[in-house]
């Protein structure tokens, strides 16, 4: 094998993909990296669009300085061609052509990505080995008016904030459960929204179980409580155990109905109060974007939500596939960052035929094991209300693509013996829309009572089919 | 305090789009999601069964609420489509390929 076989695909520049990219070309391998976004950084880093000119994107950021050093480090690499950067690249399959004979580490990987906001162009990178850092993105559960116009997903206003410097609208109810609602809370009420309340529905005990974890990273408290304090001082109204039952309005959410919740999740009746607002951010927790991994047939944990199987050195059960991040379960950048590393060291070794090192490993091996007990007892602590199906009324729209109401999916379990999200789906058309069921399938799983499950998509994003017609030419 | 002013925005001149024959403008670098949320304007698409109204949901492309017709081309994510000087917007009713036969 030559050094220019080296070769290795990351697909995703947020902070796994980045940091397994530069520590990969750091050792010496060559790497192409792509990104669906027109600026790397990933959903974290996500930097206003270049032609708004912002003089100041730090002050909707947490740990900018990690993303100027790791900026630096990717333009260096890009000078030096040993990084080709391709962004604008939205990729939709990973092809995996190991022919009888071909030995681990030829160029046995085709990346198809589509080209630029419109997709419709065709482009290809062939590779011996590839990364898999395609993140995540929010999980919301459904619940009456969760539809309405203005009803947006907590990360969904967060990256509109951050990339286009927009807000929703003036008067935001920040609600649903997980570390995620505290700064997309402070960033919105810094840009001069109101937030006209702040609903967790997770109790303040069951945070408290998890103290000893808590103690262990003293950085990850000292930063929610920085988020805390900063919400308090824009006097946002905190309330926790609690949720949003219901968004109310016509054209719009004009107000939403919150309730208490009591030590089962369940409703406190007669605790309903109404708020007003024109902007319902809502988010449940983050789900991983496992497409690529399912399609190439790396292994699946799907015993809660999905995500891929990974060993130590982050590599999945398929050869020459490696992944990272959200990917590989939701963890936030910092962990991100270490499996990246790890991912980049382990893939400069196995592409030369030697086993990687311990030492370079280490340090981001320890943050690794920590931060993903640290993400365990917040994913216990922040679990959704246990009995939120209770609250999703019959005509409530669960599928939002096809427009399939509760009662539809309950009527397939009850009266049409459905045992599965996939025979759900085939009865009601649930999950056939234009997402594919990305978010659908945890709401229309809660609400049949079964299992989500892997999807087992073919495409990671819908392709044209003059783009299936055609044969692209491989570039590396 | 707005988002331009808070992130120290000096962005490129505006320009003009329309969203349904009304003028709307825009700033250079915006989706056009962004631009119609700046002038107040939160749902474009009307859906296939219920003719319920839509907008921006997940903001990052992944679940299609968002949907528009931009310059004649029907079911383009606005989260994800770079807004240009002159686009001809409109609200997109059903598939959006009601009038194409």
């Amino acid at each position: 094998m030559t050094a220019s076989d080296r070769t290795l695909a990351v697909i995703g520049a947020g902070p796994a993909g980045l940091a397994a990219a530069l520590t990969a070309a750091d050792q010496g391998v060559r790497v192409t990296l792509l990104d669906s976004a027109a600026q790397a950084g990933g959903q974290f880093y996500r930097q206003p669009a270049v032609g708004l000119g912002a003089r100041r994107p730090e002050v909707l950021h947490h740990a900018w300085g990690t993303w100027l050093k790791l900026r630096d480090r990717l333009a260096a690499h890009i000078a030096a061609g040993r990084i080709t950067y391709l962004s604008d690249r939205h990729v939709w399959l990973v092809e995996q052509h190991l022919e009888p004979g071909e030995v681990r580490g030829g160029a046995g990987f085709t990346v198809h990505a589509l080209l630029g906001p419109e997709q419709v162009e065709p482009e290809a990178v062939t590779a011996a080995a590839v990364l898999l850092a395609t993140g995540g993105y929010e999980k919301v559960l459904p619940f009456p008016g969760w539809t309405l116009p203005g009803v947006v997903t907590a990360g969904g206003a967060q990256a509109m904030l951050k990339g286009g410097l927009v807000l929703p609208g003036r008067t935001v109810v920040v609600a649903g459960t997980g570390p995620l609602l505290m700064p997309v809370a402070v960033g919105l009420a810094a840009a001069g929204a109101r937030i006209a309340a702040y609903v967790e529905s997770a109790r303040p005990a069951s945070l408290v179980r998890q103290a000893p974890t808590f103690a262990a990273n003293p950085a990850k408290v000292v930063e929610a409580v920085g988020y805390a304090a900063r919400l308090i001082r824009h006097r946002g109204r905190v309330t926790v155990r609690h949720a949003v039952v219901e968004a109310h309005g016509a054209d719009r959410v004009e107000a939403v109905t919150v309730a208490a919740l009591d030590a089962d999740g369940r409703l406190r009746p007669g605790s309903e109060r109404r708020i007003a607002c024109d902007t319902l951010a809502v988010g449940h927790g983050m789900l991983a974007h496992t497409d690529l991994a399912e399609s190439l047939g790396c292994a699946i944990d799907a015993t809660g939500d999905p995500f891929v199987v990974t060993d130590a050195e982050q590599r999945t059960s398929v050869d020459g596939v490696w992944a990272a991040g959200e990917a590989t379960g939701i963890g936030g950048a910092v962990l991100a960052l270490a499996e990246g590393e790890i991912a980049g060291y382990s893939i400069a070794a196995r592409l030369r035929g030697v086993e990687p090192g311990e030492a370079d490993r280490a340090a981001p091996a320890r943050t690794r094991a920590r931060l993903r007990k640290f993400f365990a007892a917040i994913d216990t602590a922040c679990a959704p209300p246990a009995h939120w199906t209770e609250q999703v009324t019959d005509d409530t729209v669960v599928c939002r693509c096809e427009e399939v109401p509760a009662g539809a999916v309950r009527e397939a379990v009850r009266d049409l013996g459905a045992t599965d999200l996939r025979t759900v789906k085939l009865l009601t058309r649930a999950g056939m829309g234009w997402c594919q069921g990305r978010i659908c399938a945890p709401g229309v799983a809660g609400v049949a009572g079964c299992a989500a499950g892997p999807a087992k998509r073919t495409f990671a994003r819908p392709v044209p089919l003059a783009v299936l017609a055609q044969e692209p030419d491989g570039r590396s | 305090m707005n988002p331009l002013e808070l992130a120290g925005a000096r962005p490129g001149p505006a320009f003009g789009v329309t969203l349904d024959g009304r003028a709307i403008e825009a700033l250079p670098g915006q989706t056009v999601a962004a631009a119609l949320w700046s002038a107040g304007v939160t749902s474009w698409r009307t859906t296939r069964g219920g003719g319920s109204p839509r907008g921006v949901f997940c903001g990052i492309g992944v679940c299609f609420d968002c949907l528009v017709t931009v310059n004649g081309r029907p079911n383009q994510r606005a989260c994800l489509v770079p807004v240009r000087s002159g686009d001809v917007i409109l609200t997109q009713e059903g598939t959006g390929h009601d009038g194409l036969g």
